[in-house]
């Protein structure tokens, strides 16, 4: 589970020491509300990087949302549309692991999931803004910005579960370092795309060699 | 000014990404293998993100003498054992300040012990 607290401290401190406001800082947590695509935008934002390039890859990054949206639907089908629209707003990783266990043993209820989420938030928000305030005040000669990279390091490992998702990281890793000197961070894209098809290789691969050991068993 | 822009359309598609399957008129369960794509999606991006930052921090590859390098492998190892988040950014930290500050400190034991 990635700790929420240290995510909002970066996000505030990374943007600010990528040259964003602290109003920026604040607006991308609060608008967006997603760190990993929050620190990817200020990231790309930091390079210079295109309008399209920034916007593309920080949903590229939230589309496994899709995901928690179709699993937890069900649960929320007869909610008004206001109410399933604060639902879609809070939607993390945490707030809906946290909160689909629950559903899945006990009743489904609006309460609990804005209990767990919430509070996240609130903590997320305003780490941000600590780290922001922070990040102004420390001399400019710090990396702050390496803490991006350190980040999604820590985010990246526990994402690495399974063969197919050790590929789709060393596929997507390499290939990116490879394209590393295309223009219009085509190597980021590249580097994506490919690590995505090998992990479902892989993932295909896998299914069709231990699925007739299981059936025998 | 585009950091805005970026902020608001990021803000309205992942509120839609959100949103996506919690207003469709009807259940809709996802074929197996998209959702096993999605479940691929945070590796490979954040890994095709992360890799270059470590290995080509100045936009061509380099191992020799790339203090960011040395720091990111102890951090993912801080990573990799302790899943922290905070300790993996303040070794990373400590790590590149440390091999940065290395030559001054080098020289300075240097001059201390000349004398």
């Amino acid at each position: 589970m990635v700790g929420v607290l240290p995510f909002g401290l970066v996000a505030g401190a990374a943007a600010v020491g990528e040259g964003l406001s602290v109003a920026q800082a604040l607006g991308l947590s609060t608008i967006v509300f997603a760190g990993a695509s929050q620190l990817a935008a200020i990231d790309l934002l930091g390079r210079d990087a295109s309008l399209a390039v920034v916007v593309g890859t920080a949903l590229v990054i939230n589309t496994r949302m899709v995901m928690y949206s179709a699993s937890i639907a069900p649960y929320f089908e007869r909610l008004s549309t206001r109410e399933r629209s604060l639902v879609a707003y809070l939607l993390t990783d945490q707030a809906y692991a946290l909160s689909i266990t629950r559903f899945r043993e006990h009743d489904t209820s609006l309460w609990y999931y804005l209990g767990t989420a919430t509070p996240l938030w609130v903590v997320f928000v305003g780490a941000t803004a600590v780290g922001a305030v922070a990040g102004a005040q420390l001399p400019p000669s710090l990396p702050l910005e390496f803490a991006v990279p350190l980040t999604f390091l820590a985010v990246t490992t526990p994402a690495i579960v399974d063969r197919p998702s050790v590929v789709a990281a060393a596929v997507g890793g390499t290939v990116a370092v490879l394209g590393v000197s295309l223009p219009f961070n085509l190597g980021l894209l590249a580097g994506a795309t490919s690590g995505i098809v090998a992990g479902l290789v892989v993932d295909e691969y896998d299914e069709t060699t231990t699925v007739p050991t299981e059936g025998e068993s | 000014m585009i950091a805005w822009i970026a902020i608001l359309l990021i803000g309205v598609g992942t509120f839609l990404i959100r949103a996506s399957f919690l207003f469709a008129y009807q259940r809709i369960d996802l074929p197996d293998r998209a959702e096993r794509a999605l479940e691929l999606v945070p590796a490979a991006v954040l890994s095709a993100l992360v890799v270059p930052r470590f290995l080509a921090p100045e936009g061509a590859v380099a191992v020799v003498g790339n203090d960011r390098l040395l720091a990111g492998v102890v951090a993912a190892a801080v990573a990799w054992r302790t899943e922290n988040i905070l300790a993996t950014i303040l070794v990373g930290m400590a790590v590149l300040l440390g091999l940065g500050w290395l030559p001054e400190l080098v020289s300075l034991i240097g001059a201390v012990s000349s004398t």
